[in-house]
Order: structure tokens, then C-alpha cells, then sequence
């Protein structure tokens, strides 16, 4: 131990004892970072009303009135399919965008690019009111389909960042080989590039669910009615009080949410891998 | 294939023709955020210059600029923001700097108290801070047990519980960035430095230190920009006492139905946040920063 502490740490020659305040700050600043969020996961089986930690007693009770609650599963059900459908929506477009944009080599691509990454930019708040009151205008105001179309392009700057990055590093000969063999473009896409890009087109979809499923200014405004969104609900219910069914639904969000990170990191790894 | 001159202008034009199509390929993507981003958010900047008689006016604007509320706000937003990203940097970069110092297996290890936080949804991180520091919560109980004070401190639904919720929330938007910049920097380059009699601190601060600048020019815009417009941590963990831009912005919607004044607001903040970026930019390529955040 007090060896290691005297042994260079870098190419400073600086050794690990001078460096020990910094590897005591960083790990207080990740313990500050994770618990926070995990601590709700403890608590939110405790049988109070206030939330303890250590829970005195345990119990599943805020499990049962979220499961036999039809308002907070008319939510879940709500925001998962409008996180599938944003899925489904930006994901194609945003490939296809990104695709045309790396392939054409046209001079106003900058422009394009720099507009398709613009929802990112815009405060949120300023995209809400704004479809709100189109939406209100135009009638698809708490449809699924304005939701949709509205988490589409709050998605779509990710997965064009991440679908043209994987495609910088992608030799695009390969589909000029392919169609000097006879193969039209669609099918050389298809069968050549789309294979090998897989990993980030995993990436950009499992990004544009969490996208839609973790909103929740614009859901505030835009979803209501039969098809409000959890977060809507959740934030609703955080301005009234401190209701103990929150943690219980927070804890399986962080499940859901750790799960999709975990594929994300194993295609993330298999993408680097490759490259 | 012929290389005659009537054959290379048709193969020209061909080229260009193809160049366009797949041009087109990105027209629903660009349609999309022309319809849902760019035509309401036009209609705000359009309502934004609507007096209440439905004339062109100035008012909106005007009680912007006459209202001391209006100003306050303005005020709280840039405090809130610039403390924010202050602290950002201030907790940010030497967890980043640690990351990149230690071999790569743990570094990917240590990372994930990194990424856990920025794929965890928002409002249940804030949800776990308006628990932590509400007057029961676990800290006042924990820090009265070990005699660190001795009433519960009032931490949640004012200004010290926003800023631990924003700097908390905002952390990991620094950290990627800086982290990718010094994880980029040629180590051999510090090795340099010390080889020719600098001392570790020099070495730091005159060789690695600027190489990271990018990264952490990145992160600091990032944050910034991302607080100036944020609404859902100040809103809950604020508790009212703290009101931000766009927090202004919803009350006049929800409570006010004064589609103009939010709209000038709206619009306001906007023409910030794309002047900063534009200053940014003439250091920065804007893509390096949209990377940077994921």
C-alpha cells in the first residue's frame, strides 16, 4: 500500500500519494453522482407514507396501487407506444437522412444537417407551446399521432449524429464495388452498408424510445386527455405532493432504463470492436 | 463507354441528377422538422409582434423591457445558469481528469456512475432529490443524527435545492465531452513536458490543460444553453421561488392564456440561445458539440 502510494502515477513522474486527493474527490463525486438515484429504489419498498431509509417495514403496497391503478397504467401504456412508434419513426427517417446527406456530397449538406440537429437546440419549452397550439388548430391535440410526430423530431437530431458518424468510418467503395457488379443503389444499401452500420442503427433506436419515453415538457402540453403520457402524470403529481407511488414508478423506469443501457453498451462495445 | 464531350456533359448532368436523389432521401426527415419545429415555432415569433388588439405592436417586447419582474427573471435565469455550469466545470473536470488517468478497465467501470445518471429520466432524478432534501428527508435526518446541524434545514422548494438538482442533472453533459477531449490528447506530449524538467503541476497546466480546451469549451456551451432553457428540475425543486424563463413562459399559458407574452419570452430566449451559439461557432464547428453531449 504505502509502496504504491510513493510509485509514479503518470509520465509526470507524479506519484500516487500526491495524487491521493484526487482520487478521494472523484470518488465522493461518484457516489454523489449514482446514489441519489438509487436510493429511491430502497425506498420506494418501504410501507410509510414518508419514504424511510432503511424502510422500518417493508411492503409492496406502492407497487399495488400503481399495477391497480387504471390512470397510471393507462399512462405506462400511453408512453410506451407513443417511445415505439417515435421509434419507429425517427429511426427510418433519421438513417435514411443521414445516409443521403453522407452520400450526395452536395454543397448545402452543412445546412442541412446543422437544420436537422436544430430540435436539439430549441428550448423545449418554445417547441411545446408551439405544437400546442398548431396541434389545437389542426385538431390532433392528445392524439397519439401529433405525440409521435412531436418526440419524432426531438429524436431525430441523435440519430443522425449517430448514423452519420458511423457512416464517416464507413468505406462507401464498398457500394460502388457492389453496384459495378450490377446491383441497383437500394439494394446495395441494403445489403452492404445497412449490415454494416447495424450496431449504430440499434444505437439511434434504443436513443429515440428513451427519447420519447423520459420527455416531458412537450408531453405536458401535447398528451392529455385518453392518452396522457406517465411523465405527464408523474410531473402533475410531483407540483401537488410527495407521493410515495412515484418511487414505486421510478424504480421500474430506472429498470427499464438500465436495461436498454446495457443493450446500448453491448452494441456500443461490438460497434468499436469493429471499427 | 466513349469519353466525348457530348458523353461527359450527359454523365455530368446524370451525376448531378443522382446526387439530388439522394439528396432527397433525407426530405421526410427535413419535412418533419419544418412542419412540427419550424412552422410553430414561426407562428410564435409571429403572435410574439400581435398587440392585444390584434394589430401589429411592440408591446409584448416593451413590458419586457419596462417590467422589473420581467427583468428579475431574465436575472434569475443567466445567476441560475452561470452558477450551474460553474459548478459543472469546477466538479466536472477533475472527474473527468481522474477517469482519463486511470487504465482503461476501470475507467470503463467508473464510467457507468457517469452514464447511469444521463440515461436515467429527469424527472426521476428529480423526484429523488425533492426526497433526499425535503425536511424529513433522508439528509436533514442523517446530518441531525451525526450532529451536523440541529433543526432541519430548509434545502428543497428554493434556490439552493434548483441548483444541486441542475448541477446534478447537467454534470454528465460536461464530463462526456471533456472526457472524450482528454482521452484524445497525446500523452506523449506531457511526457515531453516532464522530460524536459517540468514539474508535474507545469505540465498540467501549460501542456495538458490547453489540449483539453475543445472538450471542455463543448461541455461548458452544452450546459449552458441546455439551463437557460430548463424547465422541469427549477419548477419542482424551486418550489415557485425560483422562476426561470421558461418556467414564465408556461405560467403564462396555463394560468394567463397570453399567448403573446409567452411567445415574446419564447422568442427572447430563443434569440439567446442561437446568439451564444453563433459566437460558439466561430471557435467550435456546431457538430463537434452536438457530438459531444452522447
Amino acid at each position: 500500500m504505502f509502496a504504491w502510494l510513493k510509485k509514479p502515477a503518470s509520465e509526470t513522474q507524479i506519484t500516487h500519494g500526491q495524487r491521493l486527493w484526487l482520487y478521494v474527490l472523484a470518488v465522493i463525486i461518484m457516489v454523489l453522482l449514482v446514489t441519489p438515484t438509487l436510493i429511491v429504489i430502497p425506498m420506494s419498498f418501504s410501507d410509510s407514507q414518508y419514504l424511510e431509509f432503511p424502510p422500518r417495514v417493508w411492503s409492496l403496497r406502492w407497487y399495488e396501487h400503481y399495477l391497480s391503478s387504471p390512470e397510471w397504467m393507462l399512462a405506462t401504456w400511453t408512453s410506451l407506444k407513443t417511445a415505439f412508434l417515435t421509434m419507429l419513426v425517427a429511426t427510418p427517417a433519421g438513417v435514411l437522412a443521414a445516409y443521403g446527406l453522407h452520400a450526395s456530397q452536395v454543397r448545402f449538406v452543412r445546412a442541412a444537417f446543422l437544420f436537422l440537429i436544430t430540435p436539439m437546440m430549441v428550448p423545449l419549452v418554445l417547441v411545446a407551446i408551439g405544437v400546442f397550439y398548431v396541434y389545437a388548430q389542426i385538431g390532433i391535440l392528445y392524439t397519439l399521432f401529433g405525440l409521435v410526430l412531436a418526440h419524432s423530431i426531438l429524436a431525430l437530431p441523435l440519430v443522425v449524429i449517430v448514423i452519420g458518424s458511423a457512416l464517416k468510418s464507413y468505406d462507401m467503395s464498398q457500394e460502388n464495388a457492389a453496384r459495378s457488379l450490377g446491383a441497383p443503389r437500394w439494394k446495395a444499401f441494403v445489403t452492404i452498408t445497412l449490415p454494416q452500420i447495424r450496431f449504430a442503427v440499434v444505437t439511434a433506436a434504443l436513443l429515440s424510445f428513451l427519447t420519447s419515453f423520459d420527455e416531458v415538457v412537450v408531453a405536458m402540453f401535447v398528451s392529455g386527455g385518453d392518452n396522457p403520457t406517465l411523465t405527464r402524470n408523474m410531473f402533475n403529481a410531483l407540483r401537488d405532493q410527495i407521493d410515495p407511488t412515484i418511487a414505486a414508478i421510478s424504480t421500474i423506469m430506472i429498470c427499464v432504463t438500465t436495461f436498454l443501457m446495457v443493450l446500448a453498451q453491448i452494441f456500443g462495445q461490438q460497434r468499436a470492436a469493429k471499427d | 463507354m466513349q469519353a466525348t464531350p457530348a458523353n461527359a456533359s450527359g454523365l455530368r448532368v446524370d451525376e448531378k441528377l443522382e446526387r439530388m436523389k439522394l439528396f432527397g432521401l433525407s426530405s421526410p426527415a427535413l419535412l418533419l422538422v419544418l412542419v412540427i419545429l419550424v412552422i410553430p415555432v414561426g407562428w410564435l415569433f409571429y403572435v410574439s409582434f400581435l398587440g392585444g388588439n390584434g394589430q401589429f405592436s411592440l408591446e409584448n417586447y416593451q413590458r419586457m423591457v419596462e417590467r422589473s419582474s420581467y427583468m428579475r427573471i431574465f436575472r434569475t435565469t443567466f445567476e441560475v445558469s452561470l452558477v450551474t455550469t460553474g459548478l459543472c466545470i469546477l466538479i466536472g473536470y477533475p472527474l473527468a481528469y481522474f477517469l482519463s488517468q486511470i487504465p482503461p478497465r476501470i475507467a470503463n467501470l467508473c464510467m457507468i456512475t457517469v452514464l447511469l445518471p444521463f440515461w436515467t429520466s429527469l424527472l426521476v432524478r428529480t423526484y429523488a432529490w425533492l426526497v433526499l432534501l425535503q425536511k424529513q428527508g433522508l439528509i436533514n435526518e442523517w446530518a441531525m443524527a451525526l450532529g451536523l446541524w440541529d433543526e432541519p434545514i430548509k434545502m428543497v422548494h428554493n434556490m439552493t435545492g434548483t441548483l444541486i438538482g441542475m448541477v446534478h442533472i447537467m454534470l454528465p453533459f460536461l464530463i462526456l465531452p471533456v472526457y472524450g477531449s482528454m482521452k484524445a490528447v497525446d500523452r506523449d506530449y506531457v511526457k515531453a513536458a516532464a522530460n524536459l524538467g517540468a514539474s508535474p503541476r507545469r505540465a498540467f497546466w501549460d501542456v495538458f490543460f490547453p489540449l483539453t480546451m475543445p472538450g471542455l469549451f463543448a461541455g461548458t456551451l452544452m450546459v449552458f444553453i441546455l439551463c437557460l432553457g430548463f424547465f422541469v428540475t427549477p419548477a419542482v425543486l424551486g418550489g415557485g421561488k425560483v422562476i426561470m424563463v421558461s418556467m414564465k413562459i408556461v405560467s403564462n399559458i396555463e394560468l394567463f392564456v397570453s399567448w403573446g407574452a409567452a411567445s415574446a419570452l419564447g422568442v427572447v430566449l430563443l434569440a439567446l440561445t442561437f446568439a451564444i451559439l453563433w459566437v460558439a461557432s466561430r471557435f467550435l464547428k456546431l457538430d463537434q458539440i452536438a457530438g459531444g453531449g452522447h
